[in-house]
C-alpha cells in the first residue's frame, strides 16, 4: 500500500499540486434480511478502490478508481490535477488554503468482542426468523421484517505533508419491524428503533445485547393496537420525547446546521444552508440552560467514532452548545481556516470514490438529572412520543416536522391513551429553548444511524447521537388533516 | 458503441458474465455486471469548490439452489475476485433456508433498441463543465447574486445474464446542470437534464434561476392555511412520485399497504388526471429492460382519473399469475416506476396564474417525506421561489411554507394543467393548478 500512496503523491507533486492526499479503502459488508417467515436476502459485498485529492493553483481536483494498481494510481493522480486545473478557471478572489495539521503516522482499530463476520449465518437467520415468527403471532401483522448487518472498512490515508494513517473499523447493526394494516389504516412499530435498527462500532455483542426476541411480541402488539388507537389531536401542548425520536431531532436540528461547509453555502443547491451564520458563533442562544450538545468522535463503540478523519486530523471532543449557547461548528481543514481556526476533525468520505466533507461524528445531547418517570409525573398535560417515523426540515434548518410511530397522551402526571399518527412541528431554536427537563445518564443511550445523506454525489455517513428522554414546553402537535 | 475508457463495453461485459455463469455451481444463476464513469463539478459562492470523477466496475452474482438464494458482489473483476464472489454466493445459498416466495428467474427476451448513449456527454471534459459553470456564475455575479449548483456528466452500463439464457446489455449517458442563485434575501432555481449534454443550455438554466431570484427578493410572511396553488413541474413531479410509489406497486397492494387495495378500476382522481410509466419513452430517461432483464412496458396507472394498472416485478407477477411489466430489480422494495409521465392539459403557465384568485405559486419543494403511506400524506417545505397570486397576478414573494397534504387529494381535485410537460427528476409533467392545498407552517425566510 505504501508504494501505491507514494506513487500517487509523487505524481501529483511532479504535476504541480501544492497538496495531495490519497485514500485506499477496502470495504466488506454482510447482511441478512428476513420478511414474513422467509430470508428475503442474504448477501456479501466488497468494494475496493482509491481516491486522490489535489490542490493545484488554489483549487480542488479529485479522481478515483476501483482498479488498485500502480498504472491506474498514476493515471488517477494525473486526472485529479487536470480536474483541479479546470476548477481553477472559476475561482474566488482567494486560493483554497488548509488549516495547519501536523503529519501523523499511526494505526487505529475499533474495538469489538465478537467478530460479526465470524458469527455463523445460520445463527443470524435463526434469530431473525424466530423474531419474525413471534411478530406474526399477532394475526393483524401484515409484514414482519428484520435485519442484521456487519461492515468492516480498512483504510489507508497518506498526504504530501507526511501523514500515513491506517484504520480498521467494524460496525454491526440489527433491528426488527412489524407493520399492521387494516381498513385504510397502516401502522408500524420497530425495535430498537426505526430505519433498520440500532448500529454501533462494535461486534456481534451489540446484537446479543439488543435481545430482539424479548421485544418481538410487544412490537407486533403495539403495531396492531395502533390501528384502532385514538388519532393524535391538533394541540399546543407539552411534549415528551423518547431517546430514539430525540436522536432524529438532534440530527436534523443540531447536527446539520453546525456543519461549517453548509454554513458557507457549499450544500446550498442540494441539502441547503444553515441559519447558524458565523456572527452567531459564541453569542447565539440555541437552547435553554438545560441544553448542552457535544460532538465526540472518541466515544468507544460510537457509530460516529474513528481514530482520524479523512484529512488525517485526530478524532476530537468539541462542545457545540454549552448550556444553551452556541459555541462551535463542525469543521474541516478548509472551512476552519476561513474562521482562523484549526480543524476539529470531522471531514469524512463515504468510501474510496468520494471526497471528504464535513460529517457529524457522535453529536449528543448531554444528560440531565431527571428520570422519564419523573418527567411524566411532572407533566400536567401533554403528549409522549416514541420512535421516529418521518422527518422534514427547511433548507436553513429552522422549521421542522417529525412524525413518530407511537404516542401516549399525558394527563395529570400519568400516561393515558395510546395515540396514532402523532407528529409535532416547530422552529429549531424556539424548540430547544423550551427544553426544561432531560433524563439522566441512566436513560442515556448512544444511538447509531448508518444513513445520514449529504453531498453530491451522494454520501451516506455513519453517525451517532446520544440522547435521553426530554421535555419541551408548548409544542404544536397533531399537524395535518387526518379525518 | 465503441469501447470507452472506464466502461467495459458489451463484448467484455458479456465475457465477464459468461465467466461467472460458468463458475457457478447453482441450479440457477443470475449475474449483473456494471461499469461507469461519473464526473461532477460543484460550485457555491460563485466558485468551483468541488470537482470529482470516479470510474468503477462491479459484479453481483445470485446463486440459487432450489429455493435457497445467496448473493455476493465485488468491484474487482480479476479472476480470483470473481471466483471468490461466486463461491461466497454459493456458500451463502447453501446456508439459507428455502424462500417460499421464490418462484424462478426470467428467461431470454428481446429488447427494443433505445438510443441513450451520446458521445457528447461521454467526452464532456472538466474544462467543458467549468465553462458551463462560469456561464451560470457570471450571470449571477452580474446581478450581485451568488450561484451554487452542480454539473454532472456520467456514463453507465449494465449487463444482465442468467443461466436460463437471458442476455441483456445497455449503456447510457446523462447530464444535469442545476443551480440555486441567491441574494441575502431570496433565491431562485434553474436546471436542465438530458442524455445528450448538447441539449443542456447553461444560459437558459442561469436565466431561469437569476430571474426567479430577482422576483423572490424580501419575501413577506403569510399565515399558513388552505390556498389555491399553482405548482411548477418539479413540485408536481414530487407529488406524482409519492402517489405512484405508495400506491401502484403490486407488492404494496398484496401486502395491504397501498391505498389501492380493493380500488383498482375505480375513479379515484380528477378526470383530467392521467399518469403512466413508459420505460422506452425518450422524453424521460429510457432503458430497454429492468434490473431483472425483463423488457420495459408502458403501464397506464391512472387514465382519466381511473386507477387502471399496477407495476409488477418478476416475483409479484408470477405470484399473481400476471406478466412482469419491467419494473423489477429493487429487491425488497418491490416494483417501482422509473420513467413517469403525467398527461398535459391545454393551458399556459400564464393561464394558470390568471385563473387563480388568491393562491400560492410553488417553484419546488424541499425535504419532503411521507407522513402516512395509505393516505399518501406528504410533508415538506417550499423553496427557491414561493409567490402570492392575487386576482390573477403574482403580487409578491412570500416566505417559505410547510405543507402537510395528501397526494390523493391533490390529484383528486387538480383542475388545470399546462399543455407543456417537462422533465423534472424521473418524471415528465406539466405545471398544474390545484384549488385547495394545506400549508401547515411558516419559516423565517
Amino acid at each position: 500500500m505504501k508504494e501505491l500512496t507514494v506513487l500517487a503523491l509523487e505524481k501529483a507533486k511532479r504535476l504541480g499540486a501544492s497538496y495531495a492526499d490519497i485514500r485506499i479503502v477496502d470495504k466488506k459488508q454482510e447482511s441478512v434480511r428476513t420478511k414474513n417467515g422467509n430470508v428475503e436476502s442474504m448477501g456479501s459485498s466488497r468494494s475496493k478502490g482509491f481516491g486522490v485529492r489535489v490542490l493545484y493553483n488554489g483549487a480542488w481536483g479529485f479522481s478515483s478508481s476501483s482498479m488498485v494498481r500502480p498504472d491506474e494510481v498514476e493515471r488517477v493522480a494525473e486526472e485529479a490535477v487536470v480536474i483541479a486545473k479546470a476548477s481553477a478557471t472559476v475561482k474566488r478572489d482567494r486560493d483554497i488554503v488548509l488549516a495547519p495539521q501536523k503529519p501523523i503516522v499511526a494505526r487505529w482499530e475499533s474495538k469489538l468482542e465478537i467478530d460479526p463476520f465470524e458469527v455463523k449465518a445460520e445463527d443470524k437467520i435463526k434469530l431473525l426468523l424466530e423474531a419474525d415468527r413471534l411478530m406474526r403471532g399477532n394475526k393483524g401483522v401484515r409484514v414482519a421484517s428484520g435485519g442484521i448487518s456487519a461492515l468492516r472498512e480498512e483504510k489507508v490515508f497518506a498526504s504530501t505533508e507526511g501523514s500515513y494513517i491506517e484504520q480498521v473499523k467494524t460496525e454491526t447493526g440489527a433491528g426488527i419491524e412489524a407493520t399492521a394494516a387494516d381498513k385504510g389504516e397502516l401502522q408500524r412499530r420497530s425495535y430498537p428503533t426505526s430505519a433498520g435498527g440500532d448500529f454501533a462500532s462494535k461486534g456481534y455483542e451489540l446484537v446479543d445485547s439488543q435481545k430482539l426476541l424479548d421485544h418481538a411480541e410487544r412490537v407486533s402488539n403495539e403495531a396492531v393496537a395502533l390501528l384502532s388507537a385514538k388519532q393524535c389531536p391538533p394541540l399546543t401542548t407539552d411534549l415528551v420525547l423518547d431517546g430514539s425520536q430525540l436522536t432524529l431531532q438532534v440530527h436534523e436540528s443540531c447536527g446539520h446546521p453546525i456543519e461549517l461547509d453548509r454554513v458557507f453555502g457549499q450544500e446550498a443547491a442540494y441539502a441547503g444552508t444553515s441559519f447558524l451564520t458565523p456572527e452567531k458563533l459564541g453569542s447565539f442562544r440555541y437552547g435553554s440552560l438545560n441544553v448542552s450538545i457535544v460532538a465526540d468522535a472518541t466515544i468507544p463503540g460510537g457509530l460516529g467514532s474513528f481514530g482520524y478523519d479523512d484529512e488525517g486530523v485526530p478524532a476530537q471532543r468539541t462542545v457545540i452548545i454549552d448550556r444553551g449557547m452556541f459555541r462551535n461548528y463542525l469543521t474541516s481543514r478548509e472551512t476552519a481556516q476561513e474562521l482562523g481556526q484549526v480543524s476539529n476533525g470531522t471531514a469524512r468520505a463515504d468510501g474510496w470514490n468520494r471526497i471528504p466533507i464535513i460529517r457529524m461524528t457522535n453529536i449528543s445531547l448531554e444528560p440531565g438529572d431527571w428520570t422519564l418517570d419523573e418527567i411524566i409525573k411532572d407533566t400536567k398535560e401533554g403528549v409522549y412520543m416514541l420512535t421516529n417515523k418521518s422527518w422534514s426540515i427547511d433548507d436553513k434548518r429552522l422549521n421542522f416536522q417529525f412524525g413518530v410511530e407511537m404516542a401516549y397522551e399525558i394527563k395529570d402526571g400519568a400516561l393515558g391513551s395510546m395515540m396514532k399518527n402523532a407528529n409535532y412541528t416547530g422552529i429549531t431554536y424556539e424548540f430547544w429553548r423550551s427544553c426544561d427537563a432531560i433524563a439522566s445518564k441512566k436513560e442515556w443511550h448512544l444511538w447509531g444511524l448508518p444513513n445520514c445523506g449529504k453531498g453530491e454525489p451522494g454520501q451516506a455517513a455513519h453517525v451517532g447521537h446520544g440522547t435521553a428522554p426530554a421535555r419541551f414546553r408548548k409544542v404544536k402537535v397533531g399537524v395535518g388533516k387526518w379525518q | 458503441m465503441a469501447v470507452r475508457k472506464g466502461l467495459l463495453g458489451k463484448e467484455e461485459a458479456l465475457k465477464v458474465a459468461e465467466k461467472v455463469l460458468s463458475m457457478s455451481p447453482g441450479e440457477l444463476t443470475e449475474v449483473s455486471v456494471r461499469g461507469g464513469v461519473s464526473n461532477l463539478t460543484r460550485f457555491s459562492d460563485n466558485y468551483i469548490h468541488q470537482n470529482v470523477s470516479e470510474s468503477g466496475q462491479g459484479v453481483t452474482v445470485k446463486v440459487i439452489f432450489g429455493k435457497k438464494i445467496g448473493t455476493a458482489s465485488t468491484n474487482s473483476l480479476d479472476g480470483d475476485s470473481i471466483k471468490e464472489t461466486v463461491d461466497t454466493a454459493a456458500r451463502i445459498a447453501q446456508l439459507q433456508k428455502p424462500n417460499d416466495e421464490f418462484n424462478g428467474i426470467p428467461g431470454p427476451a428481446t429488447y427494443h433498441d433505445v438510443k441513450t448513449f451520446f458521445d457528447s456527454t461521454f467526452d464532456f471534459s472538466p474544462m467543458d463543465r467549468a465553462k458551463a459553470v462560469k456561464v451560470v456564475v457570471d450571470a449571477a455575479t452580474a446581478k450581485g447574486f451568488k450561484a451554487a449548483g452542480a454539473y454532472t456528466s456520467a456514463a453507465n452500463e449494465v449487463c444482465l445474464a442468467n443461466s436460463l439464457g437471458l442476455r441483456a446489455y445497455h449503456a447510457s449517458t446523462t447530464g444535469n446542470l442545476r443551480t440555486v442563485v441567491m441574494s441575502g434575501t431570496g433565491s431562485g432555481y434553474g436546471d436542465a437534464s438530458a442524455m445528450d449534454v448538447a441539449q443542456i443550455c447553461p444560459h437558459g438554466v442561469a436565466t431561469t434561476a437569476v430571474e426567479k431570484c430577482e422576483m423572490n427578493q424580501n419575501p413577506v410572511s403569510i399565515p399558513a392555511g388552505e390556498y389555491e396553488v399553482v405548482m411548477e413541474p418539479h413540485a408536481v413531479a414530487e407529488m406524482v412520485g409519492y402517489l405512484v410509489r405508495a400506491g401502484f406497486s403490486a407488492q404494496a397492494v398484496s401486502e395491504g399497504r397501498s391505498f389501492l387495495v380493493g380500488k383498482l378500476g375505480q375513479k379515484l382522481f380528477a378526470g383530467m388526471f392521467s399518469v403512466w410509466d413508459d420505460g422506452l419513452d425518450p422524453r424521460g430517461f429510457p432503458m430497454p429492460f429492468d434490473m431483472e432483464g425483463v423488457p420495459k412496458q408502458k403501464v397506464v396507472l391512472v387514465e382519466n382519473g381511473v386507477a387502471k394498472e399496477l407495476l409488477y416485478d418478476f416475483r409479484t407477477a408470477r405470484k399473481e399469475g400476471k406478466q412482469p411489466t419491467g419494473h423489477g430489480g429493487f429487491g425488497g422494495w418491490g416494483p417501482m416506476a422509473a420513467n413517469m409521465f403525467m398527461a398535459p392539459g391545454q393551458a399556459t403557465m400564464e393561464d394558470l396564474i390568471k385563473n387563480t384568485r388568491r393562491g400560492i405559486l410553488i417553484t419546488r419543494f424541499h425535504y419532503t417525506n411521507m407522513a402516512h403511506p395509505m393516505r399518501v400524506l406528504v410533508t415538506g417545505m417550499t423553496r427557491d421561489g414561493t409567490f402570492l397570486i392575487e386576482d390573477g397576478k403574482i403580487t409578491k414573494p412570500v416566505k417559505n411554507l410547510r405543507f402537510t397534504e395528501s397526494a390523493l387529494r391533490v390529484f383528486g381535485i387538480v383542475d388545470d394543467a399546462t399543455k407543456e410537460a417537462v422533465r423534472a427528476g424521473r418524471a415528465v409533467v406539466p405545471a398544474i393548478h390545484v384549488p385547495a392545498f394545506s400549508f401547515t407552517g411558516v419559516t423565517e425566510f
